[in-house]
Parts: C-alpha cells; sequence; structure tokens
C-alpha cells in the first residue's frame, strides 16, 4: 500500500535509507529494498513530502514512523489538490470502505492543519478545518487522546529565494496519521543535557541514525572499535600475517558495526608501533625491565586509508552474514572528490547506502552503510588487499596523514571565504 | 573490567599461539547491580566461551556460582527463571554483567605476559619489543 510519507526538514539524504533500514528490521530480510518511492506530482526531491510503498500493513508503516529519527509521520492519502476545490474532488473519489470505518459515531477523532514554509493562522485553520464539512466525520472531538487524527498539511509554491526546496505549485495533502514520529528519547540524550562533551562526541539524533542503519535491536551484539580511543583497534597487524591479532578467536561474532573512524580533522588516529618501527628502518626498542610497569609505547599516525582498510578488513571477519557495517568517510568538497566520491570497497561487502551532511564549505562527511554478503577467506582477502592498494594509489592524496586537515583548515585564497558562490537554497544544508 | 570483557579478551603478544583464555588475577572486585535482560543474555551465550568464564568465576574464589558444563537452553530460558533467585539464567547474569574487577592482572596462558588490570581498565598494549 501507498502512504504518504512526511519527513522532518533535515539530514535529507539520509531520510529514504532510514526508513528502508526500518523496514529491514521489522519486516525481515529483503524488505528494504522492496520499499518504492515517488515523489508528490511538482515537487522537488528535497520536500517533505514523499510516498513510499512500505512491504506490510499499516503496523509496519506504525512501526517504522515510530522508531524513526526523520518521519514526523506517515499517512493514509485520502485525497490531495493544488487547491481546497481539488482537495474535496479528491477526497470524495477516495472509496468509502476505506474512509467510513473511521469516522463512525463510537470513535473519537481530531484534525491537524500543518503547513510546510509557512504558518497558517490559528483563524485561517479553524476555517479549514470547518471547511471539510463534505467528510462525514460522525465520532466526537477529543483533542487530548483521539482514536483517528486527521491532518491537513500546506506546501505553497514559495517564490526562489528562502532557501527552501523549489516546489513548483502549491499543494494540499488530507490523510488520516497510521503512524508518528516518537523522538522522547532524543532529548534524554542530547549533547546539551551531558555533563561532559568531548571533542568527537557524536550527536545523539546522529547516533540513532547510525543505529538504526545497523539494524540494531535488544539482545543484537554491536561493536565500536574506535570508541574511547584514538589508538589503533588492534595493535599493528602489518607483517604478522592475518590470523594473529587480538581477536583471533571471534569470527563472525557480531551482528553490527557501528563507528566514526578518526578521519584527521577533529581526531587523528595513531597506532602502536614508532613511525620508524613501522617503516621498518629501526630495530624495537627494548624496554628495560624496571621501567615495564608504567611504560608507555610509541604511536605512529595512522592514515585514514590504512584505518578504513584495517576496519574492512575486521568487519568481514567479525560480522555474521547479513550483517551491516555503519561508518563516517570523509569527502571534500568543490573538488573532483564531489561530483563522483571514491568510497572504500571489499568484497565481503555490498553497499546500500551513502548519506552526505555537509559539515563546512570544504568537506561532508558520509555515512556508509554496508551489509556483508559474502563470508570471509583467505582468497577474499588477497582480492581485498589488492584492491585496497590500488584505491590508494589511484584516489585522494588527501586521504593520507595529515592532508585532509590542511584541506579543511587552510585559508580562503583571498583571505576571506568565497561566501558569494553560496546558493540561497540550502539543499543539504539543513 | 566484567567477566564479559574478560570473556572476549586473548592476548597478541609474540610468541603467543591463542593467547586465550587469559589467566584471571583478581586483587580486588566489586559488584554492581544490573537489570537483568533475558533478550540480551540470549543473543550473547552463544557468544560466550564457558569454560572461560566458569575458569575467570573459579578464580575469584566463587567455586559455587557457575556450573562445569553450560545447562541446556530450556532450562537458563524458562519462563519466569529470570524472576527466581539462584536461577541459571541469574547466575550467568550475575558474572557476566555484574561482576567487575578494579584491581589485578589477566595472564596471557601461552607466554606468562602479565596485562595489568587498573582502576577496572585492563591494559592490553604491548611495548615496541612484544609486537
Amino acid at each position: 500500500m501507498w502512504y504518504l510519507c512526511v519527513f522532518y526538514h533535515r539530514l535529507l539524504d539520509y531520510r529514504r535509507p532510514e526508513v528502508e533500514s526500518l523496514a529491514e528490521l521489522f519486516a525481515g530480510s529483503g524488505s528494504g529494498e522492496s520499499v518504492e518511492w515517488r515523489m508528490p506530482e511538482n515537487h522537488h526531491a528535497d520536500s517533505p513530502f514523499h510516498l513510499v510503498r512500505l512491504p506490510g500493513d499499516e503496523r509496519l508503516a506504525a512501526q517504522v514512523a515510530n522508531r524513526s529519527l526523520l518521519v514526523k509521520g506517515i499517512y493514509e492519502l485520502w485525497g490531495h489538490g493544488t487547491t481546497y476545490e481539488e482537495l474535496e474532488k479528491s477526497v470524495k473519489e477516495y472509496p468509502d470502505e476505506r474512509k467510513l470505518p473511521f469516522l463512525t459515531p463510537d470513535s473519537t477523532f481530531k484534525i491537524v492543519v500543518d503547513s510546510f514554509g509557512k504558518v497558517i493562522s490559528s483563524q485561517k485553520q479553524n476555517e479549514i478545518m470547518k471547511s471539510l464539512t463534505y467528510i462525514p466525520f460522525k465520532g466526537r472531538v477529543n483533542l487530548k487522546k483521539s482514536d483517528h487524527k486527521f491532518f491537513v498539511m500546506e506546501t505553497d509554491d514559495y517564490g526562489s529565494n528562502n532557501g527552501l526546496p523549489p516546489v513548483a505549485r502549491r499543494t494540499i495533502f488530507f490523510g488520516r496519521e497510521v503512524g508518528a514520529a516518537d523522538r522522547h528519547l532524543l532529548p534524554m540524550y542530547q549533547l546539551k543535557s551531558r555533563k561532559y562533551i568531548g571533542p568527537t562526541a557524536m550527536d545523539a539524533e546522529m547516533a540513532f541514525l547510525m543505529a538504526n542503519q545497523g539494524l540494531t535491536r535488544p539482545g543484537k551484539l554491536v561493536y565500536d572499535p574506535f570508541v574511547g580511543t584514538d589508538i589503533d583497534i588492534r595493535v599493528v597487524r602489518d607483517g604478522r600475517g592475518p590470523d594473529c591479532n587480538v581477536w583471533s578467536n571471534f569470527e563472525q561474532m557480531f551482528d553490527a558495526i557501528i563507528c566514526d573512524p578518526p578521519y584527521g580533522v577533529r581526531a587523528g588516529g595513531r597506532k602502536s608501533g614508532g613511525r620508524k618501527l613501522i617503516k621498518g628502518v629501526k630495530e624495537p626498542y627494548t624496554v628495560p625491565d624496571e621501567k615495564r610497569d608504567n611504560h608507555i609505547p610509541s604511536t605512529a599516525p595512522y592514515s585514514l586509508a590504512e584505518c578504513v582498510h584495517d576496519l574492512l578488513h575486521l568487519a568481514a571477519r567479525m560480522l555474521v552474514m547479513g550483517g551491516r557495517l555503519v561508518f563516517f568517510f570523509p569527502v571534500l568538497r568543490g573538488e573532483d572528490g564531489a561530483a563522483s566520491p571514491q568510497y572504500p570497497e571489499h568484497p565481503c561487502f555490498k553497499l546500500i547506502s551513502s548519506c552526505e551532511q555537509i559539515l563546512s564549505f570544504r568537506y561532508s562527511r558520509v555515512l556508509l552503510t554496508m551489509v556483508k554478503v559474502a563470508p570471509y577467506t583467505e582468497e577474499i582477502e588477497r582480492v581485498a588487499e589488492e584492491r585496497h592498494l590500488e584505491f590508494r594509489e589511484n584516489h585522494q592524496k588527501w586521504m593520507e596523514e595529515g592532508n585532509l586537515h590542511s584541506a579543511v583548515f587552510l585559508p580562503a585564497q583571498d583571505g576571506k571565504p568565497d561566501r558569494e558562490s553560496k546558493p540561497k537554497y540550502r539543499g543539504k544544508y539543513v | 573490567m566484567r567477566l564479559l570483557t574478560h570473556n572476549m579478551l586473548a592476548s597478541n603478544v609474540r610468541g603467543a599461539t591463542t593467547g586465550y583464555p587469559l589467566k584471571l588475577e583478581a586483587a580486588k572486585w566489586v559488584t554492581k547491580e544490573v537489570e537483568l535482560n533475558a533478550d540480551f543474555i540470549r543473543g550473547l551465550l552463544p557468544k560466550i566461551d564457558w569454560r572461560a568464564l566458569v575458569a575467570a568465576t573459579r578464580a575469584l574464589g566463587l567455586p559455587e556460582l557457575l556450573p562445569e558444563e553450560q545447562p541446556p537452553e530450556e532450562e537458563i530460558f524458562a519462563e519466569g527463571a529470570a524472576g527466581v533467585e539462584g536461577s541459571a539464567i541469574r547466575r550467568i547474569h550475575h558474572a557476566l554483567l555484574e561482576i567487575h574487577v578494579q584491581e589485578g592482572s589477566l595472564v596471557c596462558p601461552d607466554t606468562s605476559r602479565c596485562f595489568p588490570i587498573d582502576k577496572g581498565i585492563p591494559n592490553m598494549m604491548l611495548h615496541e619489543d612484544e609486537v
């Protein structure tokens, strides 16, 4: 069944993938892929109004909306039009057998008038509600706790310069709510309510989104290899063969790996072993016995390319089949990178979504969601190693140590950033 | 450090073959109550090395807490078991999640390298010459 899905106007790239992930979570394997989307007529892709077909009944729609961070509500669309006259015609044409069960005398209901990109005065809202007399409401009104909630939602053709997605024509929707957002967890975890905020603390809304992308639920085992540390997740792997690391006993351990690798803008990665040691220039320093107790081993910078490669390797081994790897990957904007960004690959993984969040004029971070589709074998690891070397050779010199940091913080050529070129329509900035 | 953490750690020191399970030597440990979540235990249990867990509880001087062999799932997840004092699921929950080792060490079974536990945090970092 097709529904009207109304989103909050934020994190535009993240909206559809989140709904697809939640469909997969609640309706089972393969359901995410079978979600279909359409845009209402004359709507820009960034509009908050989307039409969605979910692989299930209203209960699924309610579950998805309830768990989602970016869905405001999911509605059974009874009609729409560019004027209130057109709306009336459209609602009247909607079959009675779909409408009457929700208009019975023994039920309670309420009507909400909502708008996007403009404000409707309460007087006008009242007029709009009163104009709905062509719908045979028989139930009693209950504003606090009603059995059925109906929504009139209006958008305008805003003109061009107010920063909202360009909509060609005014549209009015009328629908019955089948599921609504429940963002009550958010205030509890948001950063401003914390006693201590570290430099790399993850925004709570984003953290919940990442958890949804990872299909987490009670009883699942999830791993964040970068938690609370800027030192390598494992001690140096290189040169010791793939079977000698801290985790060698734990193949297929986790249902999801969710993390934000240190890509060198807020915090840089470091790994065990000194610079010279890793290059093989120097023999390892032997710690004298009397100093062994409190010795802090030396570390060397850990380039993003290396770090992400190790992450993919680790995830390939430690995720169950069908398990998800969810992580952020930085992209420089405006240059060759932004048009067709190159993401790291691994033969065990299929990329199912990439959602950009613009962080500054210079760079973005992209949330990548990958699914483990092939079991880990030594043969596959050989292929992965080749692809990794190719990736590092051909792309993104900036992924190497320090380069991303300088690209992000480099002063503008003429001393001030080029603000003129920024378009009025903010798109993914929201 | 919970015994759950101990169950998942291995020594990676040069010369170690499996480095697992680490021998636990606890100088100080405390218990902190945590709400029991049967679904969480159900998801976790297949990933737990039972022998290592039992060895850890014995090392803490709790020989009665867990039996040598893992009880069958029907018994652990029997209806209402979570509410019964001393039931298998409550013992497993207690062992995995409520015991915190504050001070002590983890010893590599292959090389006897000793990893100190300081203020509840095991330091698994290897020195330059041990990698």
